[in-house]
């Protein structure tokens, strides 16, 4: 909301200058976004006429004027404006006038002497506009300041209304609470009945009084519907950023501006039969005012004759029903709509208006009348015309009510932490034009009708701490009962996680949620992602089933930018339809971990020959986050990853997750040079962990042994290791896999995997007869049961 | 017996001349081995008469102990300078890198939440989380924003194909409600219930993009729920958190009403920093204020029996304002160069 400090220092004017006027709204809660002077600082400017304007002798673009300027002698001044002519009114700046720090001074312009400027609106910093001289009305009094002219000592506030305060989206409103702020007194323009002169009047039918409880109308005949609007209307309209368009249309735009009250003009012989304010017929449609053919959905309010829909109420006229230049007779209306009914339409039809604006937010069901007789009485001192009289539908019972409201003073102390007299309290009651009955401790409160926001003690409460002010509530160290957070031993948190994976040279990084489709097929096998329903673009246009996308975007971008080494990591939300998810029925939201390696496994370094990352590297970075916990990984196929270099990874027998090198065909398609490695993990695996316990530690010597077995190639170590652990003897404290080797001295297709088996008893010494009983029990199932052979 | 003397000291010398352990032997092998000049003298002692044999016995064992201690001593003087060579010889080149991996870094933003953690654990605030796809009811009714609401236009909201009353949260507001009625229920047996004080990071989703806008950012939701939790004790908390965070006293902070349909009062809070190059401006931060009646009441919280205050604030600016940060588009493009600046 947009407005000049001059038109609201016209119904209040508080002894603050703008700067602290901008403040004190700031802190009420209408937030001063903006604050700027309607021109630059000057002076010396006055309003000048052109008597003469000869070409310079000298110069081909340049003019010689003699100028008027209320002394008596005429002045020459040369001008470089195209549009300097004799005749015209114009600003000028006399010799000694300071233009925002730019002296004017007697001067001498290709040899002709110059006594002053003649003015464009962007030297005064009125406008862009710097194409001429400003032209002045033709009745612009020569010799008068300009400032005081055009009324430039003015200050343009925008601020920034929180949707509840629909109470100041107009001057009275804002000068009514610059009024409760500060203890002026308030002088709101008169809204005096205007007499009937004819009796012509147009029924009114309230088909949805619920919706409309309240329609005003008038009739007002013989108007001059291009008179023009007085410049004093037009300032201001264009202060508030509402252009000029004609008469008719400024004045209910300058009501709207002044009162709150959104006005509609319809041309009075275009309208046929009564007005009804109804809800749409099957396939109704309206031509509004800005072009748009609409076909109004059930709950669109609209107002119609008896012929036809003629607008949608409250939110846009018609075209073929509203005013235009060659009106005489028309139509004023003043209504109030239910907010509910207004809320969101607009938006729904792809627009907004200043009226559905307001309506939507609340406008003041007290005043339609008011409104109608303060455009009445502008149109006919503008336009001319007769009135008829206002007929005023109002469905009984069916406007809102404003409850009384119990304020209890505890709940004040209470809720604000500070303690008020009751005095106090009714005093800015009284401010804020609240009717107040007072019952022992407690306040009962009725609010006036332009307050849409006071509905319950809370909202009171929050009236109190405004206009006692925020700044003045006082900064406590806040008192409430201590006790400790739990802070389990087997769980660790997030943030731990994070540092973990940090320290193994990962960078974290934060991807979007929503990402290409295209990843989610490649990355995820993902055929029938969460969509949305409205993405920003197409590349955002669904949810990420799973972070790898991102981290294989992430190693793209840094390729590009020159960095081939990529270490990255997020946690993250990833998203899937699922019948039991929970807690959002229908979706699947766990949180993972995903890490992504490519390039070489170290940063180059003199001390180690470079290599690039593989399977093993990464795996062991898993590892060290599940420690001390430890995964079993089982080949699996996974859509992003090397069907032969890829594991589901489980914990306790739960898959968590999986790792593994991206697909070559990925590699290739996202031009990655080298495959990466990644790893994709349910967060909530790596937060669980385990109190340590304590075991005895053996003083006796340990015996340990090595077997090399040879298998088949597709014989994973793991389950060979599973397998010597499952018929090891109570004495083997742990199996190692120390080496593999294939090559010379093993057949082709097999692979020697040497085990190295570590035997101790707490209580005594082994004896040599134990071990190799335990070496052969192993031996034996290994080659019994795992397929294997002693190495020879 | 001078000879002695002119032995031992001839030993010494030759000794001496020794360059290294070998030629050391060789040199004692010409005093002390089998046919060295000592054990010779001490061969040629069986032709003296007792007596005479006793007194050069001894003269010649006295002579034959401080060769051995000469020799002991250039032994050491020898394995000395081998031990010192050897460790000249190994000197490393200390400049040189360490060898091996490196180390990562967390996001900035995460390292702003890790501290805004930090600080609110302190004070006895727990971590809470939520979905990220949440029912319309979580994000906007229970909050006292209902369908058509005008501060629905406030929230551009990403909604799901197919998906009836879900969205894309626009707020970590709605992990208010969660918590309060997971906390309700985990005390619905005692008679009073004791303090709910969470905080919920997390990423939030709008409709919007530009420089100083990205459709997925960051919030950090706070709730104090108790029985005398007041403004003034909001002002308090935010304040204290604001200075701690920012390390600085010499910093201001300003509520001014505002309006959330699900706080009343409602608060907006800017700070002002007293140096630096946003110093002396009003920089918007958080918004907060009293829960409201209603919002307690979808929790399942008496609102006479309980108060409680909220906020919500933006750990990207928080971020941005602490390091300088611009361009709030760099934390979500994955730059390295940028990312590795906050290890």
């Amino acid at each position: 909301m947009q407005f000049s400090e001059l038109w609201l220092r016209s119904f209040v004017s508080p002894d603050l200058d703008s700067d602290a006027l901008g403040h004190l709204l700031t802190m009420a809660g209408l937030e001063v976004e903006e604050q700027d002077g309607v021109a630059a600082v000057f002076s010396k400017v006055v309003v000048a006429q052109i008597i003469e304007a000869e070409k310079h002798p000298n110069a081909d673009k340049l003019r010689v004027c003699k100028v008027d300027a209320g002394h008596g002698e005429l002045l020459q001044i040369v001008c470089g404006a195209p549009n300097a002519a004799a005749g015209i009114r114009i600003p000028c700046a006399l010799v000694g006038a300071d233009l925002a720090g730019f002296g004017i001074k007697a001067a001498k312009l290709r040899g002709v002497e110059s006594f002053g400027m003649l003015c464009s609106a962007k030297e005064l910093g009125i406008s862009d506009e710097s194409s001429g001289l400003l032209v002045l009305p033709e009745d612009a009094p020569v010799g008068t300041d300009l400032r005081d002219y055009l009324a430039l000592n003015d200050t343009l506030f925008t601020i920034k209304l929180t949707p509840n305060r629909a109470d100041c989206l107009s001057l009275s409103g804002i000068a009514r609470e610059v009024a409760a702020l500060t203890g002026q007194p308030l002088s709101l323009p008169a809204c005096e009945p205007v007499a009937a002169v004819l009796g012509d009047s147009r029924d009114i039918v309230l088909d949805a009084a619920e919706a409309c409880p309240r329609y005003s109308g008038r009739i007002i005949r013989g108007v001059n519907a291009k008179a023009p609007t007085p410049e004093w209307m037009k300032q201001r309209l264009a202060r508030s950023g509402i252009r000029s368009i004609s008469a008719l249309v400024d004045v209910t735009n300058y009501v709207m501006l002044e009162l709150g009250q959104p006005l509609h003009a319809f041309d009075e012989a275009k309208l046929s039969g009564a007005i009804h304010v109804r809800f749409p017929k099957a396939g109704e449609q309206v031509l509004l005012l800005n072009g748009q053919t609409v076909t109004p959905a059930a709950d669109t309010l609209l107002i119609a004759d008896e012929t036809r829909a003629l607008a949608l109420a409250g939110i846009m006229g018609g075209e073929d029903s509203g005013i235009t230049l060659d009106t005489t007779d028309l139509f004023l209306e003043s209504a109030f709509f239910a907010p509910d009914v207004i809320a969101g339409r607009a938006r729904a039809y792809g627009f907004s208006s200043d009226a559905s604006y307001r309506f939507e937010r609340g406008v003041d069901f007290a005043l339609a009348g008011p409104a109608i007789e303060r455009a009445t009485r502008l149109i006919l001192d503008i336009c001319g015309g007769q009135p008829g009289p206002v007929v005023d539908a109002v469905a009984a019972g069916k406007l809102p009510r404003r409850e009384p409201i119990r304020l209890r003073a505890a709940r004040v102390r209470r809720v604000l932490g500070i303690a008020l007299s009751a005095d106090e309290v009714a005093g800015m009651f009284g401010r804020l034009n609240l009717q107040v009955a007072r019952e022992g401790d407690d306040f009962v409160v009725t609010p006036p009708s332009y307050r849409f926001d006071l509905e319950i003690e809370e909202d009171l409460i929050e009236e109190i701490a405004r206009l006692h002010g925020y700044d003045n509530i006082p900064v406590c160290a806040p008192k409430g009962p201590i006790s400790m957070l739990p802070r389990p031993e087997a769980k660790r948190d997030t943030m731990f996680v994070r540092r973990l994976v940090a320290g193994r040279e990962y960078q974290e990084v934060i991807n979007f949620a929503f990402v290409e489709e295209a990843w989610e097929k490649d990355f995820g096998g993902n055929a029938d992602p969460v969509r949305l329903a409205n993405p920003i673009a197409s590349q955002m246009s669904v949810m990420r089933s799973t972070l790898i996308g991102g981290l294989v975007a992430n190693l793209v971008t840094n390729r590009k930018r020159q960095t081939n080494r990529v270490r990255v990591f997020e946690i993250g939300r990833c998203f899937a339809k699922d019948p039991a998810g929970k807690p959002v029925e229908g979706y699947y939201q766990p949180v993972r971990i995903a890490a992504l390696a490519g390039g070489l496994a170290r940063p180059e370094q003199w001390g180690e020959s470079n290599r690039n990352v593989d399977f093993y590297d990464v795996k062991a970075d898993l590892e060290a986050l599940l420690f001390p916990r430890v995964a079993e990984f089982e080949r699996a196929a996974h859509p992003a990853l090397h069907p032969g270099r890829s594991a589901r990874v489980l914990l306790d027998g739960r898959a968590i997750g999986f790792i593994g090198e991206l697909h070559p065909v990925w590699v290739q398609r996202y031009e990655l040079g080298t495959a990466p490695v990644v790893f994709e993990i349910e967060l909530d695996a790596l937060l669980e962990t385990r109190t340590p316990a304590y075991r005895e530690v053996s003083r006796f010597p340990a015996v340990t042994r090595d077997l090399a077995l040879v298998v088949d190639q597709q014989v994973s170590a793991a389950s060979l290791l599973r397998g010597l652990q499952s018929v090891a003897p109570a004495i083997v404290q742990h199996i190692e896999l120390f080496d593999q080797y294939q090559g010379k001295g093993i057949e082709p297709n097999r692979k020697s995997l040497a085990f190295r088996v570590v035997m101790q008893e707490t209580q005594r010494t082994l004896e040599d007869a134990e071990v190799d009983a335990a070496m052969i029990a192993l031996t034996r199932h290994a080659e019994d049961s795992l397929g294997a052979k002693l190495r020879a | 017996m001078d000879q002695l003397d002119q032995l031992v000291t001839q030993a010494e010398a030759d000794f001496s001349a020794a360059v290294d352990a070998a030629a050391l032997e060789v040199a004692k092998a010409r005093y002390l081995g089998k046919a060295g000049s000592l054990t010779e003298l001490l061969k040629g002692l069986g032709k003296l008469d007792p007596e005479a044999r006793k007194s050069a016995g001894a003269e010649i064992n006295k002579a034959k102990s401080a060769i051995e201690a000469l020799l002991n001593a250039r032994r050491d003087a020898l394995q000395r300078a081998a031990l010192e060579a050897q460790l000249a010889a190994e000197a490393l080149d200390v400049t040189l890198p360490g060898r091996g991996q490196g180390v990562g870094g967390l996001h900035p933003v995460v390292r702003t939440l890790e501290r805004v953690e930090q600080l609110f654990r302190s004070i006895g605030f727990d971590v809470a989380e939520g979905p990220e796809i949440e029912t319309d009811f979580y994000n906007f009714t229970a909050l006292n924003t209902p369908a058509n609401h005008p501060a629905r236009s406030m929230h551009d909201t990403f909604y799901l194909e197919n998906g009836e009353g879900v969205l894309l949260r626009t707020h970590t507001s709605p992990v208010q409600i969660r918590a309060m009625q997971a906390h309700v229920e985990a005390y619905k047996d005692r008679d009073t219930m004791p303090e709910l004080r969470i905080i919920a990071p997390g990423r939030v989703y709008r409709v919007d993009s530009d420089a100083t806008h990205s459709p997925m950012f960051h919030q950090v939701e706070g709730l104090w729920v108790g029985e005398s939790v007041s403004f003034a004790d909001l002002k308090g908390v935010v304040a204290d958190f604001l200075r701690s965070f920012f390390e600085s006293d010499d910093l201001q902070v300003r509520f001014r009403p505002s309006f959330f349909p699900f706080t009343e009062p409602s608060a907006e809070i800017d700070v002002a920093f007293m140096s630096g190059a946003l110093k002396g401006r009003w920089l918007e931060i958080a918004g907060c204020g009293m829960v409201h009646p209603n919002v307690l009441r979808f929790g399942g919280i008496d609102p006479e029996r309980y108060t409680g205050f909220a906020f919500g604030m933006g750990p990207d600016r928080l971020t941005m304002l602490r390091y300088g940060v611009n361009d709030l588009r760099l934390f979500f493009e994955g730059d390295l160069r940028f990312l590795g600046q906050f290890r």
